[in-house]
């Protein structure tokens, strides 16, 4: 290419200068196109916001009160300089998207994917591939080790695990981050099993997601009134910050409590045990290795751009197969190309 | 195989010792003893060989994933351990996996691999990988991998066993003791009730001090008058009973296991003493009427040896048995005998033996507590730690209390501080295992010259991992991350900026490390945001507590 790049790594974040707009910025900027609400994506004190309809309505509850966001649906175009815009869904957490960018001009077209996962996900919008010359790929698991088991399988041994803490008059909690992957877990509880409780900062988030009519089990506040109800039996969705509070050891039952941590990291057993927890699921709302390579291969790009985790492996085992492939820095990083992984268990599990 | 499986993932799985017990009491109950025998062995150190080279594994596991070299070494440093790698790495499409029992696995499996050639063994792992569960692929992996390390210390398995055969603990240790071949005959001898030969073994649970943490000026307050007390040097070895009874002899450590093995000298030190004789001290390297750095000691500990005795098999017999206390004398318990009684004993009985390798630890005197302290400071030119106070009326109890009766006062370790240095974070390495993709393994570097000197950089000397909390790793990960200057392999070299206080229990020389130096029980006893790297110390700082140590010494 001969010009500048249609979207060009800034001191800011990713910046599209034929729209003139960055995209999931990482200081406030004047226009920011926002993928998704986690925090890592998500900068308050921007001018003005572009999001998914979905996207929106947790934005709102993320960024600076009184926010300007617009909102843009999927699969429509919009014109924004001398570019045109469009919103796919990334199937990570409601209203994520991927942002493709078509110059107006010259119709060389770049997706940025954002955080994606290629899973269905009854609790957002599924994934779908887009076709670009340049693609920006995460690659939070960008290693052939992380291949995820069928979320059935999952699910069942998650639910299982309640069940047998339950039969013991253990209570159960799981701690999950509060937007995505806190109603990714209530999705695939079965309520039949006893009840459930969310902890206080889960509450607005399922509020959200109940206005963008996902269907989420029955759940109670989990706080003094219902610790009655909840001991024992009863399975709790936290956010990691509440383990070993008061707070927490209120629900303790009988036999005590069980703790468990559900991620894609939770895949190596090294990671599995270095978290204080007694268990853990390996279900994530980002691609595994296959999920990647399937989603450059069906983008049809010729170039690969690739950020987050594993971004250098991931690059060029792409450089082997013969793309073009480059790392893409993220905020997190000083030294181009290193993995920041524990910020992305962050923004998959906590922040 | 998969009764094995479930017993390794479940062990793995908990980090609590109690349930690891009834794991291992459920699986050693219920297994039979052709399969029970081999996984004690593998539990107890006896582990099978390496029959598939790692480069074999690494060129298998390439092929059969598709995934290159250099992207399965990416894979294991992020894992932190090699067979999990494999495991995860190869296609999932077993996932029932197999029933074989363990003993035929090992036998057709593992052992026959051994002899195979190269070609043969690729296709060899292919067809058992083919049949196996993503769990029982790992479990297969550190069989042939030679290396298999389950996260049980022996004494949790030697306590499980004494449970399942209704022995007590001292006994199963004892019949263990020497090691144990996988054999299903063995095995169930060794779950068989206790009979005779139990009994002349069995050492008596060692009576501990507590930690005296006092000022000097409290001690007349604390602990009355000095005189009441026997005082004497707290010495860096390891405690043990010499036990000699029906002309047999053996040395138990106070981890409870034998170590007869690796002080041969010790044992015939037996040969000396009455049947029916306890002795209870501290194990030492002693050269030129001193003893020698805990670091001599280790290696001998580590020498593997043969569970029979052989005299002479060590180059110059030089350990020797510190004794403090007598516990058994013609065959009776003298634990209820006053500390001052059993001295008077002891010292008989040491002085009748004449063996060069028992020495008498001797008292040393000091009127005032003031007097005492000043020795105690000395204690390091003595090559000890500080010293043992002992009441004259003190009985030998059992294990240490958790509150000191002032009846019975008992027994206190006067310990000096533990040294310390302020030092800078130079290399970083991710942790293995449970600590695995964080940078959690530190290289701590000295200044070789004083700042007048521009060009003095900093040397390497210690290597800590622990003594930071959770939130301190995470951010000394993250500044790894972000001010990486340089990669050796998985180590990172990183900007010199973090300052260190290091404590270590004791200071020795080395060859073998850069520095010339080598520090016994290195942990970070806290960060100091508060230091820039060039207050940190100097080569000449470690060569002073060096030469105060060997000063007194030489």
């Amino acid at each position: 290419m001969g010009s500048a790049p249609l979207v060009e790594v800034t001191g800011d974040g990713l910046f599209c200068r034929a729209a003139g707009c960055h995209i999931d910025p990482w200081k406030p900027v004047e226009r920011a196109i926002v993928t998704h609400a986690h925090a890592d994506h998500a900068t308050p004190g921007c001018g003005r916001y572009l999001a998914s309809p979905t996207g929106k309505i947790v934005l709102a509850r993320r960024v600076h009160a009184g926010a300007a966001i617009d909102a843009v649906g999927f699969g429509e175009t919009i014109e924004m300089g001398d570019a045109r815009l469009t919103l796919f869904p990334a199937g990570h957490i409601l209203g994520s998207a991927q942002v493709r960018i078509e110059h107006a001009k010259t119709g060389e077209t770049w997706v940025i994917t954002g955080d994606y996962k290629t899973r269905p996900d009854p609790t957002c919008e599924a994934f779908e591939p887009v076709r670009c010359h340049t693609l920006l790929t995460e690659s939070t698991f960008g290693l052939p080790i992380y291949r995820w088991d069928p979320d059935e399988l999952v699910k069942a041994q998650i639910n299982a695990w309640w069940r047998e803490n339950s039969d013991e008059g253990r209570t159960s909690v799981v701690f999950a981050y509060a937007l995505g992957k806190a109603q990714r877990v209530l999705g695939a509880l079965e309520a039949s099993i006893g009840p459930i409780g969310v902890h206080g900062a889960v509450l607005p988030l399922n509020e959200a997601y109940a206005e963008a009519g996902i269907a989420l089990p029955e759940t109670v506040h989990a706080n003094k009134e219902t610790a009655g109800e909840l001991k024992g039996r009863g399975l709790i969705v936290a956010p990691p910050s509440a383990a070993g509070t008061p707070w927490l050891r209120r629900f303790a039952g009988p036999g005590g409590m069980s703790t468990a941590m559900v991620s894609g990291w939770m895949r190596v057993r090294g990671r599995r045990r270095w978290r204080p927890v007694d268990r853990g699921f390996v279900l994530s709302d980002h691609a595994d290795w296959p999920g990647l390579l399937e989603t450059v291969r069906e983008s049809g790009a010729e170039r690969v751009g690739v950020t987050h985790g594993s971004s250098r492996q991931l690059a060029r085992y792409l450089s082997e197969q013969g793309l073009e492939s480059f790392v893409v820095p993220t905020r997190y990083e000083g030294e181009l190309g290193t993995e920041r992984e524990e910020e992305q268990a962050g923004s998959e599990a906590e922040q | 195989m998969k009764r094995f499986t479930d017993l390794y993932t479940a062990l793995d799985a908990t980090t609590r010792t109690g349930e690891k017990e009834r794991l291992l009491v459920e699986y050693f109950s219920s297994t039979p003893p052709e399969d029970a025998s081999i996984v004690l062995a593998i539990l107890t150190g006896n582990r099978p060989k390496r029959a598939v080279k790692t480069p074999v594994l690494r060129r298998a596991v390439s092929e059969m994933s598709g995934v290159p070299p250099w992207l399965v070494a990416e894979c294991y440093e992020q894992v932190g351990d090699f067979s999990e790698t494999i495991a995860l790495l190869l296609p999932d499409d077993c996932p029932a996996g197999t029933d074989e029992p363990l003993h035929r696995f090992v036998r057709e499996r593992i052992g026959a691999m051994a002899g195979l050639s190269e070609e043969t063994q690729v296709m060899a792992l292919r067809e058992t990988w083919s049949g196996l569960s993503r769990e029982q692929k790992l479990v297969f992996h550190k069989l042939i991998g030679g290396s298999f390390r389950v996260g049980v210390q022996k004494k949790l398995v030697v306590r499980a066993l004494a449970t399942v055969a209704g022995v007590e603990l001292a006994v199963m240790d004892h019949r263990l003791a020497g090691g144990f071949a996988p054999d299903a005959e063995a095995y169930e001898t060794l779950l068989r009730t206790e009979d005779e030969t139990d009994n002349a073994a069995r050492p008596y649970p060692f009576f501990l001090a507590h930690q005296l943490d006092a000022p000097e000026e409290g001690l007349d307050a604390a602990l009355g008058d000095p005189r009441v007390w026997i005082a004497e040097y707290k010495w860096d070895g390891v405690r043990a009973q010499l036990i000699r009874r029906a002309g047999q002899t053996l040395l138990w450590s106070r981890g409870e296991a034998i170590i007869s093995g690796q002080f041969p000298e010790l044992v015939s030190i037996g040969r000396s003493l009455d049947d029916g004789t306890v002795l209870d001290g501290e194990v030492l390297i002693w050269r030129d009427d001193s003893p020698r750095p805990f670091a001599e000691l280790q290696q001998r500990l580590n020498r593997k040896v043969a569970p029979v005795v052989q005299p002479g098999l060590f180059d110059r017999d030089e350990a020797v048995l510190v004794a403090f206390d007598i516990i058994e004398a013609g065959g009776e318990d003298l634990r209820s005998l006053p500390l001052q009684a059993r001295r008077e004993k002891l010292i008989e009985t040491v002085e009748r033996s004449g063996d060069p390798a028992l020495r008498l630890s001797e008292p040393v005197r000091g009127e005032t507590w003031e007097a005492l302290a000043k020795i105690r400071a000395g204690a390091r030119s003595r090559g000890a730690e500080g010293l043992m106070l002992k009441h004259r009326l003190s009985l030998y109890g059992v294990g240490r209390r958790k509150n000191p009766d002032p009846a019975d006062p008992g027994w206190w370790k006067w310990k000096l501080d533990p040294y310390s240095v302020e030092c800078v974070l130079i290399y970083a390495q991710a942790g293995s295992g449970r600590r695995s993709g964080l940078y959690t393994d530190y290289t701590f570097g000295v200044w070789s010259d004083g700042p007048e000197k521009p060009e003095r950089e900093l040397v390497p000397f210690a290597k800590a991992y622990s003594g930071l909390t959770q939130e301190e790793i995470e951010k000394v990960d993250r500044f790894v991350r972000a001010n990486t200057t340089g990669r050796m392999g998985p180590v990172r070299q990183v900007k010199p900026e973090l300052v260190f206080e290091l404590g270590f229990e004791g200071i020795g020389r080395s060859d073998r490390h850069r520095s010339g130096i080598a520090v016994r029980f290195p942990r970070m006893l806290r960060w100091r945001t508060d230091k820039k790297p060039e207050d940190a110390d100097t080569m000449a700082a470690l060569e002073a507590l060096l030469s105060a140590q060997d000063g007194g010494r030489a």
